[in-house]
């Protein structure tokens, strides 16, 4: 009997400590992206708080019950992760399975916020992106999503076709941060 | 000539350096002008255009004269100005634009030729032949003059760029910027401090008086030691802010590494985007030179420099300084020489009523006329009313007045006005928005003033973001009014330099004039006037007086040129920083990229992604024998190809039908659910978008997939259709294309490979042609498309792509036990040109659904996007260029794509052109070339005889126009 094997996006590029900065592959979660159809939000936030006790989050923010966590994904979408959607949703969003299709990176210590500082333009100063804050923005030359996960750590989410670039330029990112520490 | 006294040097740390090869000795602090000058070394560089002799003529980033190249190879910096440059252990320093050397320079003959290359001279002189400006006369030219060159190596040096925010953005940190960055912090704002020295202090770090009764210096170390106990502060120094740009948003380089010796993963610069919601501008001044005869010598600079060298670097820059001025600063000088015990020989004040109460040869009334001596400074001529007097001087300080450093207000096309009574120009209020002057740059000179200004411009910041900054006890300083009367060029004969850098003397500039290039826009250019890499900071103010005084107007009637970013030069390398070799652009790689990559397989770009082009075999020696033979696996048992790469888009909603219809040329919304159909796509233009195939998963849920091309232009497109022009329909989308994995899986085996798979095994009657729906592979969930792009029996299978390489693997095994294995891009196009299957070669943006046969696809029962466009009457003619097929018919067998057709027996010129090749191969199939081409009224035309012409490859072979579809074109083998 043939079994499938599986890889995660950043096998074996990761993990990466330097300096004060470390990078590594999250645990590969269930993502699904949800869309309320035309008119059913109203409809979606009440379903998603009685199946999940999760409230619709607003642009930029993330809404959190125990491991799962509903993150606003752009226009008109969150992506809920960390747990299968219900089916009690469907009737009121599209739900598209996205498990396979982000690589997840986190970056935590006390130097990551210089490191993300060379690569994406968002202001990441409490004041403008406090725990729990979202964007879908650029990390250098990607489309990726940022989400604060904790005080000194940072969700990164890019493609993951594109894994191993996303790798190598937080790696440049983290060794110029490193050195000018030294 | 190091003096005694306490500067900014470190006596207790020497530091080794050369330049010119010749070892040096410093101290940590120094520049490598102040270090040179504590050697003795005034002769620092040739000119650019006449080479003459220059030493250093300021103390600051401005610096015209004394640019070195630092570094070698890949790591070399031409132009580096020697007074940034700090020092460093091994730091090694070469002149530039220099024969065999500095001392003896062969093109110094240039200045003996002076009076011919004045402005316009090239111009005038090289205009016959033509021809031989860009041949002979520019290169022979640049080789003469010039700057640092670079070394031509690829750069080995790592740069950075970074992105910083804050509420106040304070520029520069001497009395203003200090001040205003105290305010705005203890407001609350979040404040960047920018300052472009090493050091924070500004000017009260080059003069010596008090603040609150303490040395200025001192003042400002404490203020500094406040701001940097503070959490809402950032302070960075070695950082030039270049540039003001839309939205709050300020360019910056940050000189991370030129101070040291470069370390692993240092990055040299960094270029950083600020963005601010309010900006103190507190940069300063710029002293401005006098012209006169010869004042270009080395030994003749700034007198500020003169003071900077003195106080801040403990260097005396000559042995006997004599001063030179309109204004009091001269005075001030004087008085911080004779504390250092450096003997002053001579203060020449220009103002007759100018009074001084120094111990000091004093000329009122006078003006420098001349220098002596060649490679350095040996004495002055006087100009005074009873007549002409030397004074034997190694050094002289000049200050014709001070212009405020107001660069970064005019970047968004302000324009300064004139200010009569400091003899400069002003920033208005309100150039750049949110950027507020104060100090200096904003033509306020006492240090009390600035204080204040500083003041003023973080409360009135801190207001505008809703902060309420504290008035605070404000520090006792010096008050004195700035006494200054203009004097931009002193009368005589000889040449005068305003601009040092790019060579311009009052001549030039009055020449300009005379020719009538009176515009201040056109003398610049006539005369190269502020066009060198120090923009004219320190000349170009002087050249418009002159210019004005030539042409009888009035400064500010006479107007500036346009002050543009960047503030100091830029290196091109930091603002494209991690953007060479793989950091171009990602790279995008498919689940199956390691095992091809370990297959030998050479890779294609195909946009971002990497596909393989075929799969070497043992004893293959070129890519052809790879190619024939993986065509034969899907033409006779099974290939295995990754086409991830396609886009594909989820579509859902009640409305997905609708949806689809509207995008599609065809019909949809009648597809049944575990069915696939081909679909077309319109620009608005009616132009041919995209092609790809949709398969209907549920009545809600429809798949659809795209041109790896165009993936992102469909998923933007669909968006637009949706919110733009369909916002009633129901329909929700998403891309799937990374998160599933998907192989081709192609051949008359494709079935018996698949059904080792999959968990429920399939047979023609529940997986027709065009069936699709989902399947366990292997116990993975995944969806199974027959679809076909070879026209053999065909399936694309998708599991998530955790599962990618893994089942990739599986299926090359499997594939190669059945007589078949993995493809690659040169067979997959091989198989659908002898399919005649279009890829964007053919749609290439000009084509329409009729010029490739397919207007029977655009359906006449619904609306579509480019359905009317499609329809206009010159897109329909007969006689457009159509879609062919192409075969050899004569001796010539070959094809190229890119080759151009023609009748028989026509001419191949230009206005014979019937049409042209998109795409060929060899077909192993059928043993010889195919074509698709574009021939005129071609659909019309197949068996007649053309000529194919590539005129490129010198390529001339004859073809049988044909149907575009050479192999089964009934199609039974894909339904088999």
């Amino acid at each position: 009997m043939t079994e499938l094997k599986a890889l995660s996006p950043a096998a074996g590029l990761l993990p990466l400590e330097i300096g004060g900065a470390a990078l590594r592959e999250d645990e590969m979660r269930q993502l699904t992206l949800v869309a309320p159809f035309k008119g059913k939000e109203a409809a979606l936030a009440k379903a998603l708080e009685a199946a999940h006790g999760l409230r619709w989050p607003e642009a930029g923010e993330t809404s959190v019950s125990g491991a799962v966590r509903l993150v606003w994904f752009g226009r008109g979408a969150a992506l809920l992760m960390g747990g299968e959607a219900s089916s009690k949703l469907a009737p009121y969003a599209a739900l598209t399975d996205q498990s396979d299709a982000w690589s997840c990176l986190v970056l935590e210590g006390a130097g990551a916020r210089d490191v993300l500082a060379r690569l994406t333009p968002l202001d990441m100063r409490d004041v403008a992106f406090p725990m729990g804050a979202t964007a879908r923005t650029e990390v250098f030359h990607m489309a990726c999503s940022i989400t604060r996960l904790a005080a000194e750590s940072w969700q990164i989410m890019g493609f993951r076709s594109m894994a191993k670039t996303l790798v190598h330029d937080l790696q440049v990112a983290m060794e110029g941060v490193a050195a000018r520490a030294s | 000539m190091r003096l005694q006294g306490k500067g900014l040097i470190n006596r207790s740390r020497k530091v080794r350096f050369s330049f010119d090869g010749r070892s040096y000795e410093g101290f940590e602090g120094d520049t490598l002008a102040s270090a040179l000058l504590a050697n003795g070394v005034k002769l620092m560089a040739r000119s650019f255009k006449y080479h003459r002799p220059r030493g250093v003529l300021t103390a600051g980033s401005e610096e015209p004269n004394a640019l070195v190249t630092v570094g070698k190879g890949g790591s070399q910096d031409p132009n580096m100005r020697a007074t940034v440059q700090e020092i460093y252990e091994g730091l090694e320093a070469v002149s530039q634009n220099r024969w065999p050397s500095l001392d003896f320079d062969v093109m110094g003959v240039n200045d003996l030729g002076a009076p011919f290359l004045g402005a316009g001279f090239y111009y005038k002189t090289f205009m016959w032949p033509k021809a031989f400006w860009e041949k002979l006369y520019e290169p022979v030219i640049r080789r003469a003059a010039g700057l640092g060159a670079i070394s031509g190596d690829p750069i080995s040096d790592k740069y950075e760029r970074g992105f910083a925010h804050c509420d106040v953005l304070v520029i520069g940190s001497g009395p203003s910027g200090l001040m205003a960055a105290l305010t705005a912090a203890e407001a609350g704002a979040d404040v960047i401090l920018a300052e472009e020295d090493s050091a924070l202090g500004g000017r009260l770090l080059s003069e010596s008086g008090e603040i609150d009764g303490t040395p200025a210096r001192d003042w400002a170390e404490a203020i500094v030691g406040r701001l940097d106990a503070m959490d809402n502060v950032r302070i960075m120094t070695r950082t030039s802010v270049t540039g003001a740009y839309d939205g709050g948003t300020y360019g910056a380089l940050e000189r991370v590494a030129h101070h040291r010796p470069l370390a692993k993963g240092l990055p040299k610069e960094c270029f950083w985007k600020i963005a601010a919601k309010r900006a103190v501008l507190a940069a300063g001044a710029l002293e401005r030179p006098v012209a006169f005869q010869n004042n270009d010598r080395p030994g003749v600079m700034m007198a500020s420099a003169v003071r900077a060298y003195v106080n801040r670097w403990n260097v005396a820059p000559g042995q006997a300084v004599a001063l030179f001025g309109n204004n009091d600063s001269i005075h001030d000088v004087a008085a911080d020489l004779l504390a250092a015990g450096v003997h002053v020989a001579a203060l020449i004040d220009s103002r007759a009523d100018a009074r001084c109460a120094l111990d000091v040869p004093f000329y009122a009334g006078a003006q420098a006329c001349g220098t002596e001596g060649r490679k350095a400074l040996e004495a002055v001529s006087i100009a005074r009313p009873s007549g002409i007097e030397k004074v034997q001087a190694d050094c002289l300080g000049m200050s014709g007045g001070w212009n405020p450093t107001l660069h970064l207000t005019c970047h968004m096309n302000g324009r300064p006005e004139w200010n009569e009574a400091i003899a400069a120009f002003v920033p208005k209020v309100g150039m750049v928005p949110g950027l507020i002057a104060a100090g200096a740059c904003n033509g306020v000179f006492s240090t009390a003033a600035c204080l204040g200004e500083g003041v003023g411009a973080a409360q009135a910041a801190c207001e505008a973001l809703g902060l309420k900054a504290k008035v605070p006890q404000m520090p006792r300083a010096e008050d004195r009014p700035y006494n200054i009367a203009p004097l931009w060029a002193v009368a005589g004969k000889g040449r005068a330099w305003l601009d040092f850098q790019n060579d311009v003397t009052v001549k030039d500039v009055k020449q300009a004039a005379v020719e009538n290039f009176r515009s201040v826009e056109h003398m610049k250019r006539y005369t190269t006037q502020g066009m060198a890499t120090d923009q004219g900071k320190n000349s170009n103010v002087q050249a418009l007086a002159v210019l004005a005084d030539a042409t009888g107007r009035g400064i500010p009637e006479t107007g500036t040129t346009t002050y543009r970013p960047p503030f100091t030069p830029v290196a091109i390398a930091a603002m494209a920083a991690g953007a060479a070799d793989k950091g171009f652009a990602p790279e995008r790689f498919t689940t199956s990229h390691r095992l091809t990559v370990a297959a030998n397989a050479p890779m294609i770009e195909a946009g971002l992604w990497y596909r393989p082009s075929y799969f070497p075999a043992k004893g293959e020696t070129t890519w052809r024998q790879s190619c024939d033979r993986e065509v034969g696996y899907v033409r006779n048992a099974v290939g295995v190809c990754d086409v991830s790469t396609l886009g594909k888009i989820d579509i859902k909603g009640k409305d997905a039908g609708a949806f689809l219809d509207f995008v599609y040329t065809n019909m949809f919304s009648t597809l049944k659910v575990g069915r696939v159909r081909y679909g077309l796509m319109l620009r608005e233009d009616g132009h041919v978008m995209d092609d790809g195939t949709t398969a209907r998963l549920a009545e809600d849920h429809f798949v659809m997939t795209t041109t790896t091309a165009a993936a992102g232009e469909v998923m933007k497109h669909m968006e637009f259709v949706s919110q733009g022009l369909r916002p009633d329909l129901d329909v929700r989308f998403a891309s799937v294309t990374e998160h599933w994995a998907q192989f081709a899986v192609a051949g008359p085996k494709a079935r018996e490979l698949l059904n080792g798979l999959l968990d429920a095994p399939i047979e023609g009657e529940s997986w027709p042609f065009m069936a699709c729906g989902n399947v366990k592979v292997a116990g993975v969930s995944g969806r199974l498309f027959r679809i076909s792009f070879s026209g053999e029996h065909a399936y694309e299978v998708a599991v998530p792509a955790r599962y990618g390489e893994s089942l990739f693997g599986e299926l090359r095994k499997r594939a190669e036990k059945l007589g078949g294995g993995a493809y690659g891009m040169e067979a997959l196009n091989v198989l659908r040109i002898e399919k005649g299957f279009i890829t964007h070669g053919e749609i290439h943006g000009r084509v329409t659904a009729f010029d490739i046969g397919m207007q029977g696809m655009m359906s006449k029962k619904k609306d579509f996007i480019g359905k009317a466009a499609a329809m206009r009457p010159g897109l329909l003619d007969e006689d457009r260029e159509m879609m062919v097929g192409l075969k050899p018919v004569g001796v010539v067998k070959q094809l190229t794509a890119g080759a151009h057709l023609y009748n028989e027996g026509a001419e191949p010129v230009r206005k014979n052109n019937q049409g042209y090749l998109t795409s060929v191969a060899f077909s192993p199939t059928m043993e010889t070339f195919l074509g698709l081409g574009f021939l005129r009224g071609g659909r019309a035309r197949h068996g007649e005889i053309v000529q194919m012409v590539d005129h490129v490859r010198g390529i001339s072979t004859t073809c049988e126009v044909c149907h575009p579809v050479f192999l089964d074109p009934e199609g039974e083998r894909s339904r088999d």
